[in-house]
């Protein structure tokens, strides 16, 4: 028998969303609303289990009255505010964020923003061949379960969020530096393996841009043997001990490729363990049989 | 919290220095010696958890010895105060100030900013690099490097010399403990804040800051001067139901608030010649004096001064002679007229807040005040890094019990009782007498458990910022001292609803501050007598670049930009512009002298007064390199944290590099796109940084016709 926690009772907010009048519950965000009503807001920093730290600004929107944009995705549905997601200002800003990081950034392996790109006729080129760029931030490869690749890093804060006070309470990676120069760090700005890291992966099941990823995926990408479309996604359950968490299995060619955990799930809320994240390998471990 | 730290060790001049702040490490849990017994208790939780807000300090407190913070003594303080080494390495590396890197213990901040620029700081850092190498290179046991705005735009160009190390016995900057009843500072005119400190003579526990850690009794500074027992900072809002007074939880008899252990030499050398730089190198202890704060106050002695009439006219060291000239009076009247008095005298009085948003501060106490949420603090917004801005120096230097008292009166006007000054990390000399007044005042009971008898608590504790323009932001600053990145804050939650340490607090700059004693002195319709109707009172303006006089000067608000020029000596010939309101605000041009100084004017005329710069550029001047100079300024204070602000101003500052001896149509393309860049920052940034970092540019196209 399980049990789905409801919560308070939340009184009903109503406001105007694009000359439309909505009704979100108290304390629910604009972009909860603009989920609801069925509008498609871009969003990068967001995160469904996360609080968002608003840092990228691509789910920027109107709101009447006030002098700036406001992020959907952090600014709660006050009764009476009149929002419109879709004007020009808000377009423009978003084309503008999506340009200033493509530009600076390898966004190769983030999901929806080649089609957001697309869909606000973002440029990332006409800042000319010599924009700075944090692509030329090199991968750390230095340990056996995850890669760092700070040239995709879109400095979203999730990890952060993620390894600190939010989820896995390890606070083993922080922000480091100031401005365009900042980067996600363990301390010192040391290897992975000198830092307090725990390899829980939830910073990886998180991550917007693929910065941060399996070993065996940053390594058969660059063997250009990574295909998402061949791979299955099989959901399971946990071995390893009683607490059940679920474990969703990424295979490809019969081989476990990547372990996520579903983000809906009320136990885990998408975070895992060193052994539930990476401790596959035994699943597979079929000598003599290859 | 399962927090796991390096093997780096600490030397013993780190771990003093950190000591020297917090005390001796009581336990092997805090990185003191480890012992059997330590293995059968557990030290941590909340409590421990809860002195972040010393990080800091004790990262100043190592700077200033060693003049880097290597890995040993990032670990150590780490332990001591239960912060993930991760974060406290993200802390460290945020502010300019800082080193993680061995450097020598001198460093020379050369400013190149615009006011400097504007006045030949290209000549010294030239010569500098020939002399000393280029900048970031060691040589002779001491580093230079290019700073942002110092704040010394009177005496342009400047330069900041910092020697790390023990300060001399003798030397020592009083740490905040009484200095004994009695002695007199030395006058206005003469000596610097490191001779001032010097002459403070034995008090009971002078000399503070040189003594060796170990005489330093533990409870002393682990209870009052750090800060460390349970009961301070936001410690004590844990389970400690308000008292009938609701104090916050008392200092030690010796103990203040202020967390300030030894400071490290310091010399300001303005104006700046390489021959000046060179020698202050070698010895900044033998730097040429600076001159008093008075210099920088063309008008002082005039009757007619109402926020700068002491500068110059009292001592700012001697509490007698600022009470002798009004002082304390318009505390008195706080009492007379109670928290809500008080509150409706500053918002009769019309007071809009000089921090440069001008927001009425009558209605932020009034919001501050209301809050449920017992517990709220004062936070004076002291960290006065806008490019050619020095009034608020000018003031602490010269008037340093005016801002004691103002604090004093606003903690009691919002029911706070402890204010926190946040004093940006360049300013040596208002550390000096700020701290040396909030002692006195302590001493006097005009700070502490019942001030002025009236049975109501409130003390004052310095922070030193650390090199951040950014933590001049209402919100940033919460962060800052709460030893977070001084990153801003979402709002809403406005401050006044949640601020330092979750809550309600009142943030106001120290001009605003020290306005409420001339409004609570005479009364809140005399002071709405002066200025215009919405704009209230007196405004002090940083007049700098091509002008004969140069310095702060007071004026009642309605004057316009030409009376203003006119009293430091005139527009000089071949006025180009005027740059109003700072890197944030924009130009006028030489027809538009006569724009009247005050909110509404400003704005009316696409301006605004900011935080009172007015930067004046004649036509040697090279505008796109001046241009060029506020891009670079604001790429290099962006905290990081949005995309608009982070990327964008990268972006600006690459089109006008692009731009910079282009005209017409080979500019247009460019300008198109600052166009586009610049109106993303405003719209989508998180904060006023972002938001105000396209200004200066898009006026100087739109109104001086930059690149036409």
């Amino acid at each position: 028998m399980s049990s789905v926690p409801l919560g308070l009772p939340r009184r009903r907010v109503e406001f105007e969303l694009d000359g439309e009048t909505v009704h979100a519950l108290e304390g629910d965000t604009i972009l909860d609303a603009c989920t609801a009503a069925g509008k498609d807001i871009p969003t990068l920093c967001y995160g469904d289990t996360l609080t968002p730290k608003n840092a990228c600004r691509v789910c920027v929107v109107e709101v009447e009255g006030a002098r700036a944009l406001a992020p959907a995705c952090s600014r709660r549905a006050e009764p009476g505010m009149k929002v419109r997601t879709g004007s020009e200002r808000a377009r423009l800003s978003r084309r503008l964020v999506l340009e200033l990081l493509a530009s600076s950034t390898d966004l190769s392996t983030t999901p929806h923003v080649a089609g957001w790109i697309e869909e606000y006729g973002a440029e990332p080129g006409r800042f000319g061949p010599d924009a700075a760029t944090v692509g030329d931030r090199g991968a750390k490869v230095d340990n056996d379960l995850y890669v760092r690749e700070y040239g995709k890093c879109i400095m979203c804060y999730k990890c952060v969020d993620a390894c600190g006070d939010q989820w896995q309470n390890t606070f083993a990676i922080a922000v480091a530096g100031r401005g365009f120069d900042t980067t996600i760090a363990v301390e010192h700005d040391g290897p992975l393996p000198d830092s307090a890291c725990v390899y829980c992966g939830n910073c990886i099941e998180v991550c917007p841009t693929g910065a941060l990823s399996f070993r065996t995926e940053y390594e058969m990408r660059a063997a250009g043997t990574w295909d998402e479309d061949a791979q299955t996604e099989t959901t399971t359950v946990c071995a390893y001990c009683g607490v059940g968490c679920n474990l969703t299995l990424h295979v490809q060619d019969n081989r476990i490729v990547k372990v996520g955990s579903p983000h809906d799930n009320p136990i885990t809320r998408g975070n895992l363990c060193i052994k539930g994240r990476f401790g596959y390998q035994h699943v597979q471990n079929v000598q003599g049989t290859e | 919290m399962d927090l796991k730290y390096t093997d780096a060790k600490p030397s013993d001049a780190e771990r003093a220095a950190v000591d020297g702040l917090l005390g001796p490490a009581p336990t092997g849990w805090e990185g003191g010696e480890r012992d059997a017994a330590d293995l059968r208790w557990a030290k941590g939780g909340h409590e421990a958890r809860d002195r972040r807000d010393l990080l800091l300090p004790a990262l100043h407190a190592v700077n200033d010895r060693v003049g880097w913070i290597s890995e040993g003594a990032l670990d150590y303080i780490c332990r001591r105060l239960t912060v993930p080494p991760a974060e406290a390495y993200g802390v460290a590396t945020f502010y300019a100030m800082f080193s993680l890197r061995p450097r020598p213990a001198t460093v020379l901040h050369v400013c190149t900013d615009i006011a400097c620029a504007a006045s030949g700081s290209k000549r010294v850092t030239e010569s500098l690099t020939t002399r000393l190498g280029p900048p970031g290179t060691p040589a002779g046991g001491a580093v230079w490097q290019e700073s942002p705005c110092l704040g010394l735009c009177e005496r342009a160009p400047a330069a900041l010399v910092i020697r790390a190390g023990e300060v001399p016995e003798g030397e020592a900057r009083g740490s905040g403990e009484d200095a004994g009843e009695g002695e007199r500072g030395p006058s206005p005119g003469e000596g610097t804040g490191r001779q001032e400190a010097g002459s403070q003579g034995p008090g009971p526990r002078g000399g503070t800051g040189a003594e060796p850690p170990e005489s330093l009794a533990p409870e002393a500074r682990g209870a009052g001067a750090g800060g460390a027992a349970p009961g301070f900072g936001k410690g004590r809002d844990r389970g400690t139901p308000p008292t009938h007074r609701d104090r916050p939880a008392p200092a030690t008899p010796s103990g203040t608030a202020a967390v300030i252990p030894a400071t490290p030499t310091t010399a300001v050398v303005a104006p700046a010649t390489p021959d000046s730089l060179v020698l202050a190198a070698q010895d900044p202890a033998r730097a040429e004096h600076e001159p008093p704060p008075a210099a920088a106050v063309p008008q002082t002695g005039d009757p007619g001064l109402v926020l700068l009439r002491r500068v110059g006219t009292t001592d700012p060291a001697d509490l007698d002679d600022y009470r002798a000239h009004g002082g304390y009076t318009a505390l008195r009247n706080a009492f007379a007229l109670g928290p809500a008095g008080v509150i409706r005298e500053v918002t009769d009085a019309g007071l809009l807040g000089r921090g440069g948003a001008a927001f009425p501060t009558g209605r932020k106490w009034q919001g501050t005040a209301s809050q449920p949420v017992r517990t709220r603090y004062l936070v004076c917004n002291a960290d006065e890094s806008e490019p050619g801005t020095f009034k608020d120096r000018v003031l602490m230097e010269g008037d340093p019990y005016a801002l004691v008292e103002a604090m004093t009166i606003a903690g009691y006007a919002v029911g706070a009782h402890r204010g926190y000054l946040y004093l940006r990390g360049e300013y040596p000399r208002a550390l000096d007498r700020l701290t040396h007044a909030a002692a006195r005042a302590r001493a006097r009971g005009l700070l502490g458990d019942d001030v002025l008898g009236q049975g109501y608590a409130f003390d004052i504790e310095i922070r030193r910022g650390a090199g951040a323009y950014i933590c001049g932001e209402e919100t940033a600053i919460f962060n800052s001292i709460e030893g977070h990145r001084g990153e801003p804050r979402t709002k809403p939650p406005f401050p006044t609803e949640r601020g330092l340490f979750g809550k309600p607090t009142a943030v106001n700059n120290v001009e605003t501050l020290v306005n409420v004693l001339p409004i609570l002195t005479h009364g809140a319709a005399a002071f709405a007598a002066t200025g215009t109707e919405s704009s209230t009172g007196t405004k002090l303006f940083c007049v700098a670049g091509t002008v004969d006089r140069p310095g702060v000067f007071e004026v009642p608000f309605g004057a316009t930009l030409r009376d203003l020029l006119d009293l430091a000596g005139g527009p000089p010939a071949g006025l180009r512009a005027v740059l109003l309101g700072g890197a944030a605000g924009g130009f006028v041009r030489p027809d538009e002298l006569d724009v009247p100084l005050t909110f509404e004017g400003a704005r009316a005329a696409g301006a605004t007064l900011g935080s009172g710069v007015v930067l004046v550029l004649d036509d040697t001047v090279d505008l796109p390199r001046i241009l060029i100079r506020v891009a670079e300024f604001f790429r290099d204070e962006s905290c990081g944290q949005c995309v608009p602000c982070r990327v964008g101003t990268v972006r600006q500052e690459e089109a006008l590099h692009r731009i910079a001896d282009l005209r017409g149509a080979a500019a247009a393309a460019d300008v198109a796109l600052l166009r586009e860049v610049g109106q993303v920052m405003r719209d989508a940034s998180i904060c006023g940084l972002g938001q105000t970092a396209w200004n200066a540019v898009e006026s100087a196209i739109d109104r001086l016709g930059a690149y036409e």
